[in-house]
């Protein structure tokens, strides 16, 4: 389980988070929506680790420990995971090497058959994010992540940049990784198979085009640094679309 | 030959163009006699290890063939294949009429004090020279070793890949544990004939109180390859060098890279020089320099004489604890139509990209050295895997050093 309570977060001596309570049991998925610089990435980045994201109140709990402090690479062992938006060229290392990097230590991973599954074989020998366009960085990310393994999910908009085609392979490979797929299984019923999942995720979109490819547990809605909606996402997003987020908030105030 | 000492003698107290000017007289250099040794494997363990992270196997494990010389003294000279020669340059200069052909033809005796000395008091080096349309499966390896504590050494070496032939070389320079102070002076004159490949490594591993001062020149026929690296990882305290390549007939190649680590105390002033001077030229050079507290001077030079020729320079510092990098990257057009451009950047590792590498679990010490080996890590079109090898294996050794 994810829980954040009353978190404040400033970046450069700026406030940009001010009252985050967040609780994602052990197995959700939520969706994280909110205007352009409402804070969304930040809270991501924050959760994630970076240290310009200084927490100046509150605290944040992953499976029971208290990780408010902890560095990135140490939380990222507990268990987190992130799809970036636009991470960063490392010249000389290699896709491939990175997927590796995210297997860890002393773990195998098939390389080659995870890249298939994102159709990114081609892209192995390459250097990481080297002049990718916005669906190869979405399929690296996931690559990564798969390799990883992690419990908890962060995706800061997956779905930006990608064309059509692309956006069903990488919704469908999101459903994989939040154990969100459905196939008939001859032993348990869907209902067990559901009370059995263990990944949480928590992903930011604007288009909520990723809705059509998985499920969510619940929706929430961050504007101007505060959470200010939890709900139904297929309702918040409806409504964003209908009225706007102007219109949308006015019920948390 | 009376004309060469004469100009040397000339130049016997000239300041090179560049670097630290050195006391000559401050070094010994009378010869150090060493027994030659038929079979490699029996030198020390000592020895056999320092040439090792040079590149040098004494096994001679996908060698074809072994240069070592020993202070002032060649200790092995063989070639295992035909169609490869390796001469001992004095004794090329004794018996083989053609190395005159050869001999100071490219480098200027008279450049600076430090070619003059070579001259002057040559120890010896070596000639390596595959004949025409040879093609050498494995790499020819070299070494000049210094062991006497002292010493400066003066070598002459000339490669000839004659035309349509093809050789990889290896050259590991590298001093002994007793050796901390001296000086080397290598003179390298490269002859790249009509369509000959010719790929030369060379890995220098010197102690903290070692001068170097290579002198290297070389000239490229039509539809040839000249493919130059340069790695120097280790501690050093003086090094200069400036090769020069002349790019002579229509089509004719060459590629520079050098891999730099900068240590406390070491000044490095490494640059490469391409005269593009037919048609249809090609060069490019590529540095990477990484300092740890030393002071390093980048430079490239590029020179398009002629219409169409195409070079591009690329130059890239990290400054990881400490130190300089000054990068100089120069270009000079002198027809219409050449093509040539350049990319300089020195900085530190990016914040972004640890944090990245250390969300995807790698401590910041792994995350930092995983950067450092990726900026090293060039890619070398044309290298055979032994040679690639070699390199990666010096990149890994520098890397504890490093961090």
């Amino acid at each position: 389980m994810l829980l954040i309570e009353d978190l404040k977060v400033e970046l450069a001596g700026k406030e940009i988070l001010k009252h985050i309570d967040l609780e994602i049991p052990q197995g959700e998925t939520h969706i994280l929506f909110g205007p352009n610089g409402s804070g969304k990435t930040s809270l991501l980045m924050t959760i994630m680790g970076y240290p310009q994201y200084k927490v100046t109140h509150g605290k944040i709990v992953f499976k029971g420990q208290d990780i408010t402090n902890l560095p990135v690479n140490e939380r990222a062992r507990l268990g987190i995971g992130m799809s970036y938006q636009r991470p960063p060229t490392i010249h000389g290392v290699k896709t491939s090497q990175m997927v590796k990097i995210c297997a860890g230590k002393g773990r195998e991973v098939d390389v080659e058959t995870l890249a298939g599954k994102v159709n990114f074989t081609d892209f192995l020998g390459r250097d990481i994010n080297d002049g990718f366009s916005g669906g190869e960085i979405k399929r690296s990310e996931l690559l990564q992540l798969m390799a990883q393994d992690p419990t908890l999910l962060l995706f800061d908009e997956p779905e930006s940049g990608v064309d059509l085609e692309n956006m069903s392979l990488i919704g469908t490979t999101i459903g994989q990784l939040l154990q969100r797929d459905f196939q008939i299984d001859p032993v348990k019923s869907q209902k067990e198979k559901i009370k059995e999942r263990k990944r949480m995720g928590l992903i930011i979109t604007h288009t909520g085009f990723i809705l059509d490819y998985i499920t969510a547990d619940k929706g929430q809605l961050l504007f101007k640094g505060e959470m200010t909606c939890s709900s139904n996402p297929r309702e918040i997003f409806r409504c964003i679309s209908e009225v706007g987020y102007e219109e949308c908030v006015k019920c948390a105030i | 030959m009376r004309n060469l000492k004469e100009d040397a003698l000339k130049a016997s107290d000239k300041k090179a163009a560049l670097g630290p000017d050195i006391d000559l007289g401050s070094y010994h250099s009378d010869m150090v006699p060493h027994n030659y040794i038929e079979d490699l494997t029996s030198l020390s363990e000592t020895d056999k290890k320092r040439m090792i992270i040079s590149g040098v196997d004494a096994n001679e494990r996908e060698r074809c063939g072994t240069f070592v010389q020993k202070d002032t003294t060649v200790i092995h000279s063989r070639s295992k294949q035909e169609g490869l020669e390796i001469i001992p340059i004095k004794k090329a200069l004794e018996e083989c009429d053609w190395i005159h052909e050869y001999y100071w033809k490219l480098a200027s005796v008279d450049a600076d004090k430090y070619t003059a000395r070579a001259e002057l008091d040559l120890h010896n080096g070596y000639v390596i020279r595959a004949l025409p349309g040879s093609k050498t499966i494995y790499p020819v390896q070299a070494c000049l070793y210094i062991e006497k504590d002292g010493l400066s050494q003066h070598v002459h070496n000339i490669i000839i890949a004659e035309e349509g032939s093809e050789l990889h070389m290896i050259t590991g320079c590298a001093t002994s544990p007793h050796a901390k102070r001296g000086l080397h002076v290598g003179i390298s004159e490269f002859y790249v004939k009509k369509n000959a490949k010719l790929s030369f490594t060379m890995i220098h591993n010197w102690a903290e109180e070692m001068a170097v001062r290579p002198r290297s020149v070389g000239r490229v026929e039509e539809g040839g390859l000249f493919l130059n690296n340069y790695i120097c990882m280790r501690p050093v305290k003086s090094l200069q060098m400036y090769p020069t390549t002349h790019l002579v007939g229509k089509g004719a190649t060459a590629r520079f890279y050098s891999l730099l680590v900068g240590s406390p105390g070491s000044e490095m002033d490494v640059g490469g020089r391409v005269f593009l001077k037919a048609e249809e030229t090609r060069a490019e050079i590529i540095s990477r320099a990484i300092t740890n507290s030393g002071n390093i001077v980048a430079r490239g030079d590029l020179i398009g004489e002629v219409n169409g020729v195409k070079a591009h320079l690329e130059c890239k510092g990290l400054i990881l604890n400490g130190g300089s990098i000054h990068a100089i990257p120069e270009l000079t057009g002198k027809a219409d139509g050449v093509e040539m451009s350049h990319e300089a950047a020195v900085g530190k590792i990016a914040q972004e990209e640890i944090l990245y590498l250390m969300s995807r679990g790698l401590s910041e010490d792994e995350a930092t050295s995983t950067i450092v080996r990726g900026f090293l890590s060039v890619d070398i079109p044309g290298l055979p895997l032994q040679l690639k090898a070699e390199i990666d294996r010096a990149v890994e050794a520098s890397d504890k050093d490093v961090l």
